[in-house]
């Protein structure tokens, strides 16, 4: 026999639903961060609820909403600081907009015209920026893993103090680069925090069609690894656990699993219709456990944020968001000669052949203006 | 000066270059302790220490995808993949993150990663360790391909690769590892990507070519001077960017094409000068463009001989679009 | 919070029986694995003396790690599917690949069932339920899990042999391999042969979990280790995870504990990242050896029968070198055959093109 060491299946928590809080668990947080945490909360859902909202009036082509998982993402940006790097995968605003991105800068990707600093190129919802450490994602699912790896390996080989953190799902872990990222995480030790938002679905896909793993956590014995479970939905409790795993990282004790057990609220994109394979009561069930409104209740019952005050923090962030929305709407669409910027470092010939050729025939009108495309994005 | 071997140039390529930048990291399957299995990156791990030169877990999607998150945090990795056969499993990180993050970032996230691969048949490896895919990284913009031919070149171009702020797919000809020698400076010194070279200058015909094809495509060349036809050849060094210019100057000047490639016919990367030269150089042409590959078919271990393009048939080639 | 894996050892290296793990098994199956490894030994043995004589391309053997894919196999059924790596030669006999067919391969000769097509241990026979090598490591693990589905699905009585190394564990085909194998509760043995090296990358590089077994959690799957260098304990390991599997209660990673005592390959130089006295450690923990310790606790051994059973090897060996030399390379026709069902049209334009550069260099000699 050969003993080996698994990670535990116990899931922390700190706020109970009634918004309770286990006052000996609680992570050191001042009034000001409690605070700052709420909105970013808040701000996240009013921009998931008006972005949903453009992409039905066909103001946006397509959007990804994270209603639910609103505490693992900002909980856990929390936990960071800002020389840190976070690799999203596509569902984390609310990390994006903890870290200081503006929403307008948010939108403004969705939107693709001349606000968007990515110039147009991908489809919303795949936001990042150099200003705050957010590495611009990509629609494969799990391939972040890897490069966030890369990235947290560099930072111990330039021996600089910070840490990296990478989102995932719970369908991203069937993923090979799941495996491949984890295990030279392992080998190497790097500083990285391995953060999966389990929550409950890959699209249709159910956690329990996933994989046959007891937990996701557990997976983190594969790769010799630190593994934790958190309830995700109660952002005291994921702030607590991702200061464990920072913590350990930065000290050089390697790197940690985090499965932070949530649920999509909403569909997996505004192509996706939930009701054709989610069973009937589910989504009732997890309303009842939204994390905002925990959150909330914990600090009105605290005096932390009375009820006033988070009333006024909800109609402020809706504010910033509408004009937000103004904003970007008064921009320009993005040019054509943009199509072959950023290719390279420098444009090649052969782009330049292929940019001017286009410019040419557009300029000549002999180009046929094609119709948009009748079928919506299938996924 | 020294005289070395294309494996030799890439050894001294690599050390030349960590020598002046210590952010170039060099990680793969045996490169470090064993020196890689051709024996190209011998010694590096004894100079430059175990965190520059990194034996990595058997990983290809983590050794590609580790490159990458190391190139956006600002070091210069350089990944080998011991044979380009075996690089499928990172095919997802080299087409959908490292090609596009420049692009889709807007600018803020540039890749510069430098891959490091041998490719190609003749040293008797059969399906898995003969295989040409250079055509599915030309084809993938936002990557550049490099290939040289020679141990001036191939020094000049890794170091140049080493220095470029784009992603790079360096592939070395392995069949020619050791049997192409040549006079190779000291120290650091680049040989531009984008440029092509004509390693031999003629006026009837010109045949195009990179890699291993181009010591078969000279041999080919003299036996076609002892006949009485003066060959050019044109040895394109950087598939992307192609150096175009070059190619339609020599096509122009002959009136006559023979293109050659060891990859497998259908959509070869030759295909793409064919039709370069058939969309701007078509009045230009005294006879059809010709083209010499390998087939279409896994790359054979016992009919090797048979299948890679030989001096033989390209020497037919040319006197196929001399008759004309 | 600790686990356990299980580890099974029958016979260990001083020759002791564990009676409570021992699998029934009747002389005549001791003796055939007995006799394969005697039949291995031989024939790895002259193939590294051919490579250095240029009489074969390249060799890539299973010394030292012989035990591991033989007894393995040989809990296996006719019916059952062998997915190799490329090292397990000792598999190969055991499921009823002659020599010859061996050999055929080796020398890419007209009789090869593949036709020359692939280098020297890249060899499958059908009849044998033994699917054709590659080099991709690992490629082969989610291709045994979807056979073992399909047997599943299609009601077999049959069960997928899948073979891997170290190395091969930090693939991405062995994380969806051993996933789908767990969700889908494919009949398969996940079969790690851990020779402690992938080239020169010892295992301790390899991944930073104290076991390869232990991965096995990570899936939902039993995972447990095995001495790879005790036929006896391979086989009863063997065993029980096939029988599991054919009940229908899913699969099982077995990681046998093994040395890879011989290079990669003919082309690899071990001495350049390992210390010859390691490799001596190994070969005193030697499968012949352990075998007849077996032999001699079982009252089964006897010496001049070895004797005999070396020397049958020996002209067995011989006897398909001399009929492999003899066997002529395969006609260029082949090298474009067998890419499609039906040969398409570009294919038969690059025949009749290669016919007559054929034709053409003919007349030019």
């Amino acid at each position: 026999m050969v003993a080996v060491t698994v990670p535990s299946d116990d899931i922390v928590q700190v706020l109970r639903e009634d918004g309770s809080a286990v006052s000996h668990l609680e992570p050191k947080l001042s009034s000001q961060d409690h605070q700052k945490l709420l909105r970013t909360m808040m701000l996240a859902r009013a921009t998931d609820t008006k972005a949903m909202n453009l992409q039905r009036s066909g103001r946006i082509g397509f959007y990804v909403p994270s209603y639910g998982q609103e505490a693992c993402q900002v909980g856990s940006a929390s936990a960071l600081k800002p020389g840190d790097w976070v690799a999203p995968a596509y569902r984390e605003p609310g990390a994006a907009l903890f870290r200081g991105a503006p929403v307008k800068a948010l939108l403004a990707q969705c939107y693709g015209n001349m606000a968007d600093a990515q110039k147009g190129r991908q489809m919303p919802s795949h936001f990042g920026s150099s200003a705050v450490n957010l590495i611009t994602p990509s629609s494969p699912v799990g391939t972040q893993i890897v490069y966030a790896t890369g990235v947290a390996w560099a930072m111990k080989i330039r021996k600089d103090p910070k840490v990296a953190l990478v989102y995932f799902g719970d369908g991203a872990t069937s993923e090979g680069d799941f495996h491949v990222g984890l295990n030279f995480g392992g080998v190497f030790r790097v500083p990285c925090i391995y953060f999966c938002n389990n929550n409950g679905w890959a699209i249709s896909v159910p956690r329990d069609r996933q994989t046959a793993s007891k937990t996701i956590a557990v997976k983190a014995v594969a790769y010799g690894i630190e593994g934790a479970r958190c309830d995700g939905n109660d952002i005291l409790a994921v702030i607590r656990v991702t200061r464990e795993a920072e913590s350990r990282a930065r000290g050089g004790a390697g790197p940690t699993l985090i499965e932070a057990m949530t649920y999509r609220m909403g569909p997996h994109s505004s192509s996706d219709d939930p009701t054709r394979y989610r069973p009937a009561g589910e989504l009732e069930a997890w309303k009842r456990k939204d994390p905002i409104e925990r959150y909330r209740q914990f600090l009105e019952k605290s005096g932390i944020v009375p009820a006033a005050k988070a009333k006024d923090l909800e109609q402020e962030v809706t504010k910033e968001v509408e004009d937000a929305v103004i904003e970007i709407e008064a921009e320009a669409p993005v040019p054509p000669e943009l199509l072959f910027e950023d290719v390279y470092a420098e444009l090649p010939y052969h782009l330049r052949l292929q940019r001017d050729s286009l410019l040419g025939e557009r300029k000549a009108g002999s180009i046929v203006e094609y119709e948009q495309a009748e079928g919506k994005f299938p996924l | 000066m020294a005289v070395l071997t294309i494996l030799q140039a890439v050894n001294d390529a690599l050390r030349t270059e960590m020598r002046l930048n210590e952010k170039i990291v060099v990680l793969g399957e045996d490169v470090g302790r064993l020196g890689g299995v051709f024996r190209a990156t011998d010694g590096l791990q004894k100079e430059f220490g175990e965190e520059r030169v990194v034996d990595t877990p058997l990983s290809e999607a983590g050794i590609i995808g580790s490159a990458i998150g190391m190139a956006l945090y600002g070091l210069r990795p350089v990944p080998e993949i011991q044979f380009q056969d075996f690089i499928y499993p990172a095919f997802d990180q080299i087409v959908n993150e490292l090609a596009k993050f420049r692009y889709r970032s807007g600018g803020q996230y540039p890749c510069p990663v430098t891959i490091r691969t041998p490719y190609g048949g003749g040293i008797r490896g059969g399906h898995y360790h003969s295989q040409s895919g250079e055509t599915h990284f030309a084809h993938t913009p936002g990557l550049k391909v490099v290939i040289p031919s020679t141990p001036y070149d191939t020094k000049g171009l890794l170091i140049a690769s080493m220095r470029d702020p784009d992603p790079v797919m360096f592939m070395e000809p392995k069949r020619i590892y050791r049997s192409a020698k040549g006079e190779v400076p000291e120290g650091a010194y680049t040989v531009p990507i984008g440029k092509a070279s004509v390693p031999r200058e003629g006026t009837d015909v010109s045949v195009f070519a990179y890699g291993s094809m181009i010591p078969v495509c000279l041999e080919a060349a003299k036996h076609a001077e002892s006949k009485g036809t003066s060959v050019e050849v044109v040895d394109l060094r950087s598939l992307v960017p192609l150096d175009i210019k070059a190619v339609l100057a020599s096509a122009e000047k002959t009136g006559r094409a023979v293109v050659v490639y060891e990859a497998p016919r259908t959509c070869g990367y030759g295909a793409e000068i064919s039709a370069l030269i058939a969309e701007h150089a078509m009045l230009s042409m005294k006879a059809p463009i010709v083209r010499v590959t390998g087939f279409d078919t896994p790359f054979p271990y016992a009919l090797e001989d048979l299948y890679m393009p030989n001096p033989d048939r390209v020497y037919r080639a040319i006197e196929q679009v001399m008759s004309y | 919070m600790p686990e356990e894996i299980r580890y099974i050892q029958v016979v260990d290296e001083e020759g002791r029986v564990d009676t409570k793990l021992e699998p029934k098994m009747k002389k005549e199956r001791v003796m055939q694995l007995y006799t394969t490894l005697i039949r291995l030994r031989t024939l790895e043995a002259r193939m590294m003396t051919l490579q250095r004589a240029g009489r074969i391309g390249f060799y890539g053997g299973s010394v030292g790690q012989e035990a591991t894919a033989t007894g393995s196999a040989a809990a296996l059924q006719p019916q059952d599917w062998v997915f190799p790596q490329y090292r397990e030669p000792g598999a190969a006999l055991i499921k009823g690949i002659s020599m010859e067919t061996l050999l055929y391969q080796f020398m890419s000769t007209a009789k090869d069932i593949g036709k020359g097509r692939q280098m020297p241990v890249h060899y499958g026979d059908r009849a044998v339920n033994f699917v054709t090598i590659s080099s991709v490591v690992a490629s082969q693990i989610p291709h045994g899990v979807g056979a073992a589905w399909a047997m599943r699905m299609r009601k077999a009585n049959a069960v997928a042999m899948v073979y891997y190394g170290d190395g091969a564990t930090s693939t991405a085909d062995f994380h969806a391999g051993m996933n789908f194998a767990a969700v889908f509760r494919a009949p398969c043995i996940m079969w790690c042969n851990n020779n402690q090296f992938a080239i020169s990358v010892p295992r301790e590089k390899q991944t930073a979990s104290k076991t390869l077994a232990q991965k096995a959690i990570a899936y939902g799957m039993e995972g447990l280790q095995v001495d790879g260098q005790d036929m006896i304990s391979v086989y009863a390991a063997a065993k029980y995870a096939a029988d599991k599997a054919r009940k229908g209660d899913g699969p099982t990673m077995v990681e046998s504990i093994t040395y890879r005592v011989g290079p990669h390959s003919s082309s690899d130089d071990p001495s350049r990242y390992r210390p010859d006295s390691e490799v001596e450690l190994w070969r005193k923990k030697d499968t012949l050896e352990r075998m007849r310790h077996y032999l001699r606790h079982k009252k089964w051994y006897d010496e001049d029968e070895d004797a005999k059973l070396h020397k049958l090897a020996d002209e067995e060996v011989s006897a398909a070198i001399a009929a492999a030399e003899r066997a002529g390379p395969p006609s260029w026709e082949t090298m474009l055959e067998d890419v499609y069902a039906e040969m398409p049209q570009h294919l038969q334009m690059q025949h009749d093109d290669l016919a007559a550069y054929l034709k053409w260099k003919e007349a030019r000699a």
